[in-house]
């Protein structure tokens, strides 16, 4: 057996120990929970922003909001809300690792529970949101 | 020159003074998270999911809401806990990337600016928010329908 298959070998059987953060779910977890994380803050600097119009003039106000009323915007505000679910679910998976006794153990279960819970909860808002879409679409 | 401690000698932990920043932002992430998961899925849950969703958003909507001491203060805790939090993971990955002490120093002055500049503009929007103010005559259909008659 070459050195290279042997390590292969190695690492397909094996996973370190103590390293919940180095590949698979443990890994790929971290990667989304901090894209969806700056993603969501660069959306709540804009969003505290044109809520804050609120306070000038109901004229001003309904121009500005209406910019997210288009279907575009539309598309858009169903990948904040994917973001925004996935880094909630999966907040609340960190917070049981770091405190529940088997958290560890069973962080990768976790981790699936995440996806199914973040699938069911899109596929209510998917639908409802392309209904208001095509009702942005007919004016 | 060095001094080696004694052979055997038992470890010591080095006395800290204070309170422990990291520690105490690592623990404000989990306590704000889980406040924030009940505050923005609700949020979310009746300004998108409810009535017409994000199109039925508009002066009369926001008004409808803050004209409530509840709503105004559900959204207030959420503009501090988010923003504080969303600054605080900002500061993490900064300090995970920024490789020179310069640029750390510069992204979260500006993260740290932000994050001030927007909590008291947004805790003033909505605490001094006024749900029937004096429109021209065209614009009060605009209104919320509470509204007396100006």
């Amino acid at each position: 057996m070459s050195v290279a298959s042997a390590t292969r070998a190695a690492k397909s059987t094996t996973r370190p120990g103590g390293t919940l953060y180095r590949g698979h779910e443990g890994m790929w977890s971290w990667v989304l929970h901090r894209i969806t994380g700056v993603a969501i803050f660069f959306f709540l600097l804009v969003h505290i922003l044109d809520t804050a119009v609120v306070r000038i003039s109901p004229e001003a106000y309904n121009a500005v909001i209406s910019s997210y009323q288009n279907p575009l915007m539309g598309v858009g505000e169903i990948g904040l809300v994917g973001a925004i679910v996935f880094h909630a679910l999966n907040g609340l998976r960190i917070i049981a690792i770091d405190y529940w006794r088997k958290g560890v153990k069973y962080q990768r279960a976790m981790f699936w529970t995440v996806i199914a819970v973040w699938v069911v909860l899109m596929a209510a808002f998917i639908p409802r949101q392309i209904i208001v879409i095509i009702s942005e679409v007919q004016g | 020159m060095t001094t080696i401690a004694t052979p055997r000698s038992p470890y010591t932990r080095s006395p800290r003074r204070g309170l422990n920043w990291e520690k105490a932002g690592w623990l404000y992430m989990r306590i704000s998270g889980v406040i924030l998961v009940v505050l923005i899925l609700g949020h979310l849950f009746v300004n998108l999911m409810l009535g017409e969703g994000v199109k039925g958003i508009d002066f009369a909507f926001v008004a409808g809401k803050w004209a409530s001491p509840f709503w105004q203060v559900w959204d207030v805790l959420m503009l501090w806990l988010a923003l504080i939090h969303g600054a605080n993971g900002m500061r993490t990955i900064v300090n995970d990337y920024a490789t020179t002490r310069g640029m750390r120093v510069t992204l979260k002055t500006f993260i740290g600016i932000s994050a001030v500049g927007l909590i008291l503009l947004g805790t003033l929007v909505a605490t001094t928010f006024d749900p029937c103010p004096q429109v021209s005559v065209d614009q009060l259909d605009l209104l919320p329908s509470f509204c007396p008659p100006q």
